[in-house]
């Protein structure tokens, strides 16, 4: 059945009628326009659809539109802007921790979720919050150099 | 004044590194320049098919080797602004679409940097650019070119008048062939090239901006999904379309032979119909156990070739002190991209458009119009990027797929491949097994080596002409290529090596030339290819590492025996100056204490570590690797944590030493990923390897060893490939730490911590059992 659905996702309210049991992910692809968050697996295995809800990441892949209430939703390009880039997106890019970069939203918003709750997670615990993202191209020692600059400049 | 040649060079061309220079042409669809468009058939031959200069100063090169995350798309950037001499910031690379872009085939191998950075294609039409350029621009200004100095497209003539780019050929075809002698500026002089400028994709990608083909939408576009057989050699019964009559949106269920998908409004309700659809399949034959799988292999008729035969190996083993043998086996492996494959389509009755994240966009167009019964000139492939491929994951199959979808509807299609789609049908790296036996010397050394390998193949890419290669074409009846039995002919010809079948440490003869970099005279390889239950494909150093993993753990075997340093009895051994470079610069860099393995007075319990060291001279000839690796084994459960990679890379001059590094940080530990816990696995029916809980990979909260780096460059070298050959050589290199820690030898990948125990047991009954 189609619903009219609000939507807030990085800041904006948006409309969209769509059959309710449809997977954030692809509202916010197919509706929305937006390039972040990418279909991987399906099964959240991967990570490469998260987004971050009540500072929570949560997987869109498998998480109904009509679940998300009035939550707001922040995807990757909800953080920062080319032009802007959230410190933490500033870090990868100053460590070029990406080579096809095609699991960067599960990176990048685990990251900024496990730190926004514990500034000062240490490097295993950045790590056990890593745990079901995957990167294909092995990145992980970029990645992980990029988070830990974005961790140390958010403390001091 | 006249300038010297020598600064006129150095004055060419600006460093800038920049982190916000990404280019915009990243963000949205590949625009084509500033001709609308360009000959249906280009011709590699003519400049213009390579490089045309706007009238805004902005120079638009065209690539037929495109960038799937290995950096290529930024290489070729620096290659360009360095050879024309400007900004990297107004160089626009358009990659692999086949209308306008030349076919340069595929990009794979390890060859996007022999083809292009040397002298020949993009170079060779950089060069003769810069050089037509400066002679418009010496007519312009009435002064020698010699008088003329370049900066950023402007040409300066020594009574300061001067020309910009734009200003001689805005907009203009060059009409020019491409010159032979124009001259590639020399590395010594490079200030773009070679520098460490930051890949140019990063900041889209951070922010979540960069187009995925996944994010590429069409007006009017449709969503399809595809229906695969529950197994290989299955084929369509029949097809109920009962269920799915009341799914809201659907358009049609196209059956064409055993290809089965669905057409529907949106993505959602495709995924509804593909699982709701009900197709009866005939069940296709039954699968060889997994458990004796490379018994089974050796049994098999097979396609069979000789790389080297010196013909008297057996007379040589039978005067050795000693002979040692050894099975190795690899297993079947995935690319396992990250995102399942997609693709769009909009076929019309005259023209079809793919955008697709091929490595091979003129042979998908080949296909496609075969698929379509459209003629190639009706067929434009664009290259989108897709998740990381590494060889040939599913984004093939799914361009074919999605352009018989569209085809089917007369409307756009965007197909988007399930995780299940993607890992049970896509072309496995092969399984292999490798047998050795040598025989040393009173005094160590070797002096005769044998090794025979089973390689499981079937299918490939799919090329220009073979769509059976892979899921789709089979599905639709096209036959995939296949080993066609016969015995092995006297190897004749030039010795090639190009999948590693050949250790290093062969001489490499073959009447009487020698082509091998190594000193063993009595040697023989022999390849036997056998057809494979699955597909199989050029997953990232494709038969190299599998080859290389038997080689370099068995150089290690016999180097024990000899009780020997691994570096020194190696060196015994090999004459080839490249490999003998990176042997020495990794264990140099790594400090390594010459002694033999394994190491002394070993602990029998607790954690234990070793070092271990292979070397490769990739395709024989394409990049050199040493890697030492240092690992932890616990006895206890078997595990192995890898701590530290030392690595001596020679891949000739760099063209971008941060994008380099990035390559071999990347190989390394997707190589040991591979050699620690990635197994495809099936049942007597199917694949049973069909997501993330039923095939490991290496997550992101695995604590990773460090990789050290070095760069080995000799002067006057051609420029090789370098993204697979670190991987090629890891499996072993960890594989002879385990030894050194332990005693115990590992002659199967992956060394799971149940085979670690084996060995460990195996070793401490004293037996080396082979």
């Amino acid at each position: 059945m189609r619903e009219k659905i609000t939507l807030n996702v990085n800041g904006q309210e948006h409309l969209v009628e769509v059959d309710a049991e449809t997977p954030l992910l692809f509202v916010l692809n197919d509706e929305l326009g937006l390039r972040g968050p990418r279909f991987g697996c399906g099964m959240a295995q991967c990570g490469a659809c998260t987004v971050i809800m009540r500072g929570q990441v949560v997987r869109s892949c498998v998480m109904p539109v009509s679940a998300v209430g009035q939550d707001e939703v922040t995807t990757l390009e909800g953080l920062g802007t080319p032009e802007h880039p959230h410190p933490i997106q500033q870090a990868f890019i100053e460590e070029g921790a990406a080579q096809c970069g095609f699991c960067l939203s599960g990176v990048i918003l685990t990251a900024k979720a496990v730190l926004d709750v514990k500034p000062d997670a240490s490097d295993q615990e950045i790590r056990d919050a890593l745990g079901g993202v995957l990167c294909r191209c092995f990145t992980h020692i970029r990645m992980l150099r990029a988070i830990r600059k974005y961790a140390e400049a958010r403390r001091t | 004044m006249i300038l010297p040649r020598r600064d006129f060079l150095k004055s060419c061309g600006a460093l800038i590194v920049s982190f916000s220079s990404g280019p915009l042409s990243l963000l949205s669809a590949q625009s084509p320049g500033p001709f609308s468009t360009h000959p249906s058939h280009i011709d590699p031959e003519k400049l213009d098919s390579w490089l045309a200069v706007g009238d805004d100063g902005v120079v638009t090169a065209y690539t037929g080797k495109c960038d799937f995350g290995q950096g290529i798309l930024t290489v070729q950037s620096q290659l360009v602004a360095e050879e024309l001499c400007v900004r990297i910031a107004r160089v626009k690379l358009i990659q692999c679409d086949t209308s306008i872009c030349p076919d340069q085939g595929t990009t794979s191998g390890s060859q996007s940097t022999p083809t292009n950075f040397n002298s020949e294609n993009l170079a060779l039409a950089a060069a003769t650019a810069r050089e037509a350029l400066l002679g418009l621009a010496a007519k312009k200004l009435g002064e020698p070119v010699e008088n003329l100095t370049v900066a950023d497209g402007v040409i300066t003539g020594t009574m300061g008048r001067h020309v910009r780019y734009e200003d001689l050929i805005g907009n203009k075809h060059f009409n020019l062939a491409l010159s032979a002698r124009a001259k590639r500026r020399s590395a010594a002089d490079w200030t773009v090239l070679g520098k460490p400028i930051p890949s140019l994709d990063r900041t889209a990608l951070m922010t979540g901006q960069f187009e995925f083909v996944h994010s590429v939408r069409v007006p009017g576009m449709l969503h399809g999904r595809v229906v695969r057989p529950p197994e290989m050699g299955a084929t369509v019964a029949h097809v109920d379309e009962q269920l799915v009559r009341n799914i809201p949106g659907l358009v049609k269920v196209v059956v064409r032979k055993d290809f089965v998908g669905v057409v529907v409004e949106t993505q959602y309700q495709a995924t509804l119909a593909a699982r709701q659809l009900v197709v009866q399949w005939n069940p296709g034959p039954e699968l060889p156990p997994q458990k004796d799988f490379f018994d089974h292999l050796q049994k098999q008729r097979a396609h069979d070739g000789l790389s080297v035969d010196s013909q008297d190996v057996d007379a040589r083993l039978a005067d050795a002190s000693s002979v040692i043998r050894a099975r190795y086996t690899y297993p079947y492996q995935m690319h396992g991209s990250v995102g399942a494959s997609c693709a769009v389509a909009d076929v019309k009755p005259a023209s079809a458009t793919v955008w697709s994240a091929t490595q091979s966009a003129y042979p998908t167009r080949s296909i496609v119009a075969r698929l379509l019964n459209m003629t190639l000139e009706k067929v434009r492939v664009i290259y989108v990027r897709g998740s990381g491929c590494y060889g040939l994951n599913g984004a093939d199959a799914v361009s074919f797929d999605a352009a018989i979808l569209s085809h089917a509807v007369g409307k756009p299609v965007r197909l988007q491949f399930s995780r299940q789609d993607e890992m049970m049908w896509e072309n496995l790296g092969s399984a292999c097994t490798v047998q050795l036996r040598a025989g040393l010397a009173h005094d160590g050394r070797i002096i005769a080596w044998d090794r025979e390998d089973w390689v499981a193949s079937l299918g490939n890419r799919p090329g220009y002409d073979q769509p059976g290669n892979v899921i789709t074409g089979m599905l639709l009846g096209y036959e995939p290529e296949l080993p066609e039995p016969r015995s092995a002919k006297p190897p004749a010809g030039k010795f090639r090596n190009q999948s590693n079948t050949v250790p290093s440490y062969f001489a490499g003869c073959i009447a009487g030339s020698c082509g091998g970099d190594g000193t063993i005279r009595s040697e023989r390889a022999l390849t036997h290819t056998v057809r494979s239950p699955f597909f199989t494909g050029p997953l990232r150093s494709p038969l190299r590492i599998q080859n290389t993993f038997a080689n370099e753990c068995f150089m290690d075997e016999l180097c024990a025996h000899a009780n020997a340093d691994p570096v020194a009895f190696r060196l015994l051994h090999l004459q080839n100056s490249r490999v003998i470079g990176v042997l020495k610069a990794a264990a140099q860099a790594a400090s390594w204490q010459a002694r033999s393995s394994p190491k002394a007075g070993v602990s029998r319990a607790g954690t234990v570590s070793g070092r271990g060291i292979a070397c490769v001279a990739y395709e024989g000839n394409n990049g050199y690797a040493a890697l030492v690796a240092e690992v932890d084994v616990d006895l206890e459960t078997g595990t192995i944590r890898p701590r530290r990679f030392v690595v001596a890379l020679d891949c000739g001059p760099i063209s971008n030493p941060d994008g380099l590094r990035t390559q071999i940080e990347g190989g390394i530990l997707q190589g040991m990923s591979r050699a620690l816990v990635e197994e495809v696995t099936w049942d007597n029916r199917r694949v049973t390897s069909i997501d993330w809980e039923t095939y490991n990979s290496l997550y992101l909260d695995y604590d990773m060893p460090t990789v050290e780096t070095v760069f080995v460059t000799p002067p006057n070298v051609p420029a090789t490939g370098a993204g697979e050959t670190a991987i090629t050589v890891t499996p072993a290199a960890i594989g002879n730490a385990i030894f050194d820690a332990t005693g115990a030898r590992l002659r199967e990948v992956p060394f799971t911590p149940q085979r670690v125990k084996a060995a460990l047991a195996e070793s401490a009954q004293g037996g080396e059992k082979v």
